[in-house]
């Protein structure tokens, strides 16, 4: 089988399972009193300090969740409904259309429900927001309640500059929340140097568990909870704490950070290959997303424009899901983007927002690289594309 | 053998892809999204395009260790069977839109795309035997579903396989139980799978409005009612048609005629038709000679009569049937098959009842 899924999410680390293992053999409630509660509570604390160490945050700052969906809901809602409180001119969400769907339903169902405004903003042509377009969007800031822009794109692996953004945004008093799933472990990702009010992050794609991430939030940002109980989380997540997934969520943070620079360096050269293999296996395919050598700022110290491990490709003529199926029974795994809970496929909402046309929207693959990922994943994969977007071709609409 | 089990959810795809599984056959499942407007599980509807459904159907799949996708085929379906079953009713004819979901979508859409990726053959659940490119009745003569496959031509069927045709429904449900499917025991859909409610006259009032016009006596010519559309009645119908006679005696429709939205009512002596012409007709193999003597079947849940089939003008059918038949609605496939007791029934083909 050949993996190329990792953005969907990615083989758990041994040293995630050995920590997970360990806590699983214990008993304690972190919220109680007793030896067994102090135990459970010194694993999650030191978890969470470790965890902020990696993602240059405090500890304080760090609220554990059940994955980056909870994370984006929260952030999104929860600002919105303290902010809103606090002035009732703060009704207006300002967000990209090319959000992850935990955001973009979170605001619709604000604006259906709750008497929110939503404004989209621009995007650029590989996917960026830029700060002019957040600024824009913003106006003088006073009637905005938050404004959300994800680190880096999870279909297109495009990488916006959040801390121009928070910038931005704090220029006229509005909180901007990031949603960073795809880029903690990808690309360089600092939560005080960045500025931003709210973080979103989660474990399984960094070689954590499934149902652990955590929201980071600064401590002068006021939010308000969705799951009320027993006050946990800075009594904004309240909930008994999931310690296993929690030290597991921690070491995988730590791992994926501090292999970062080694990793990406290794996933940007063998993406390299795959994209320009594909390219010359089918010449007529085109690469979304910005350019695989983009940088953020126009230098290296800026950090690169796209996350090194994401190839994203449309293939004019075919239908993605055809070519998916295609090569699944080739025992190649990927993926078209995002499907709705039926498995329906459906043109990408992300390529959509970039103003690409309709059957490139329908036609796209994304191959996505990680931690396990090797030379003949990639050679696995040029093996049999050509063959495969032919015959997806012939199969037509 | 490379086959795509179209799985809907229910437990005869779902038996009929296991069997092809069994064959050694190699087995993918798709379920078609249909509905452009799709039942949330909250909503608890059911029908054959629901969120439930093609869960259900991708918890077979799983369980048979399946590849399992879902096609979205909603626009074509709205195209070619909603609107036209819609189209249809409006001009007065009483459609079959499972008739005509096999014909466009289930035998054109999807089997050739099935074809161009690299599929052999579509294998579908239905109550039908196909043998040796022959499509017959199943055993099961309660379940058999060959009159809404009568219009399949021989390309279509060589791109067929319904391996639940030589079964009776009772052991369907049994060899699903005995693999543990959830489905085994989930009810038989007999509703049309757009309209879950049930109310084919409300959907139709909903998407052609409220036309009233008068219900008349085809004795005395006098108006014996009023209706809120044509599209609610079909020929040979009883009951609903709001009417008051003098006599007591029931009322068939004879005749709708849209234009002036008069529905034409008769005692049983005028419902009944000895005549049938058809459209041109389809052959699910060799066209035959005519004339021929067959078996006509008028509708979805009738029995077949005896009959002579000749050549009609512009290409039709003229089908005389040995006894006249109350309820030959225009726009009803008239299905002929040659009979036989032992293997079944044979489908010569069908012709779209003209008027």
């Amino acid at each position: 089988m050949t993996y190329l899924d990792h953005a969907a999410t990615t083989p758990v680390l041994p040293e995630v399972l050995a920590a997970m293992t360990e806590q699983w053999g214990r008993v304690g409630n972190a919220s109680s009193l007793h030896a067994g509660g102090r135990a459970a509570r010194r694993a999650a604390e030191q978890s969470r300090e470790r965890l902020a160490e990696a993602l240059g945050a405090r500890p304080s700052e760090v609220l554990f969740t059940g994955g980056g969906t909870e994370s984006d809901n929260l952030a999104v809602k929860g600002l919105f409904w303290a902010r809103r409180e606090a002035d009732s001119r703060r009704r207006r969400l300002v967000v990209s259309p090319a959000e992850h769907h935990a955001v973009l339903d979170s605001a619709e169902w604000l604006a259906k429900h709750d008497g929110a405004e939503v404004t989209w903003l621009s995007l650029t042509p590989t996917g960026r927001v830029t700060p002019e377009a957040l600024a824009d969007a913003l106006g003088n800031g006073s009637d905005v309640a938050m404004a959300s822009v994800m680190w880096a794109n999870n279909e297109i692996g495009t990488v916006s500059d959040v801390a121009a953004l928070a910038a931005t945004a704090h220029a006229v008093g509005v909180p901007l929340h990031t949603d960073a799933v795809q880029a903690v472990g990808q690309v360089p990702v600092d939560f005080t140097a960045s500025g931003v009010d709210a973080l979103t992050m989660t474990g399984h794609k960094l070689g954590g568990p499934m149902g652990a991430g955590a929201l980071l939030l600064r401590r002068d940002v006021e939010c308000t909870p969705l799951l009320h109980g027993g006050g946990q989380e800075r009594d904004v997540r309240s909930g008994t704490l999931d310690v296993p997934a929690i030290a597991g969520l921690a070491v995988a943070a730590t791992t994926a950070v501090t292999s970062r620079v080694d990793r990406a360096a290794r996933l940007a050269a063998l993406r390299d290959r795959l994209v320009a293999g594909v390219l010359e296996q089918v010449p007529d395919a085109q690469l979304n997303g910005a350019p695989l050598d983009d940088l953020l700022d126009g230098t290296v110290a800026g950090g690169p424009g796209r996350l090194p491990g994401n190839a994203h490709l449309s293939f004019p003529g075919a239908e993605g899901d055809a070519l998916l199926m295609l090569l699944d029974a080739r025992g190649i795994e990927c993926s078209t983007g995002s499907a709705c809970s039926a498995g329906v496929a459906r043109p990408s909402h992300v390529l959509t927002a970039v103003g690409a046309e309709a059957d490139r929207a329908r036609s796209s693959l994304r191959f996505s690289l990680g931690s396990t990922s090797t030379d003949d994943d990639v050679d696995a994969l040029l093996a049999v594309i050509a063959p495969v977007v032919e015959r997806a071709r012939r199969a037509g609409r | 053998m490379r086959v795509l089990a179209a799985m809907s959810g229910g437990v005869d795809s779902a038996v009929a892809a296991a069997l092809a599984v069994d064959a050694g056959h190699d087995v993918t499942g798709v379920h078609l999204a249909l509905s452009p407007e799709r039942q949330t599980l909250r909503s608890g509807a059911r029908g054959c395009c629901s969120v439930e459904d093609a869960h259900d159907a991708r918890r077979v799949a799983d369980e048979l260790g399946i590849p399992f996708y879902v096609w979205d085929l909603a626009e074509r379906f709205t195209e070619d069977v909603v609107d036209d079953f819609v189209a249809e009713y409006a001009a007065g004819r009483t459609p079959n839109p499972c008739l005509r979901c096999n014909e466009r979508i289930k035998f054109t859409a999807v089997l050739d795309r099935a074809l161009a990726l690299g599929f052999d053959a579509v294998v579908t659940g239905h109550h039908a035997r196909l043998v040796d490119g022959q499509l017959r009745r199943s055993v099961d003569a309660a379940k058999d579903q060959s009159y809404v496959l009568g219009v399949l031509t021989a390309d279509q069927l060589a791109g067929a396989r319904f391996p639940l045709g030589s079964m009776t429904k009772e052991r369907v449900r049994a060899i699903a139980a005995e693999r543990g499917f959830a489905v085994a025991t989930k009810p038989d859909s007999h509703d049309i799978c757009f309209i879950p409610d049930g109310d084919t006259r409300g959907f139709l009032t909903r998407r052609l409005g409220v036309h009233p016009g008068p219900v008349v006596d085809a004795a005395t010519g006098t108006t014996v009612g009023t209706h809120e559309g044509t599209h609610g009645f079909t020929v040979g119908q009883r009951r609903g048609l709001g009417i008051a006679v003098g006599d007591q005696r029931p009322r068939y429709v004879l005749s709708i005629e849209p234009v002036t939205r008069t529905v034409t009512v008769g005692t049983a002596d005028l419902a009944g038709v000895a005549g049938v012409r058809t459209a041109p007709p389809t052959w699910t193999g060799p066209a035959p000679q005519l004339p021929l003597r067959a078996e006509v079947q008028l509708r979805a849940h009738s029995a077949a009569v005896p009959c002579r089939v000749a050549a009609g003008p512009d290409g039709g059918l003229v089908i005389d049937l040995d006894e006249a038949q109350r309820g030959v609605a225009p726009g009803q496939s008239a299905v002929l098959y040659a009979p036989d007791p032992v293997r079944g029934d044979l489908v010569l083909g069908q012709g779209t009842v003209a008027g």
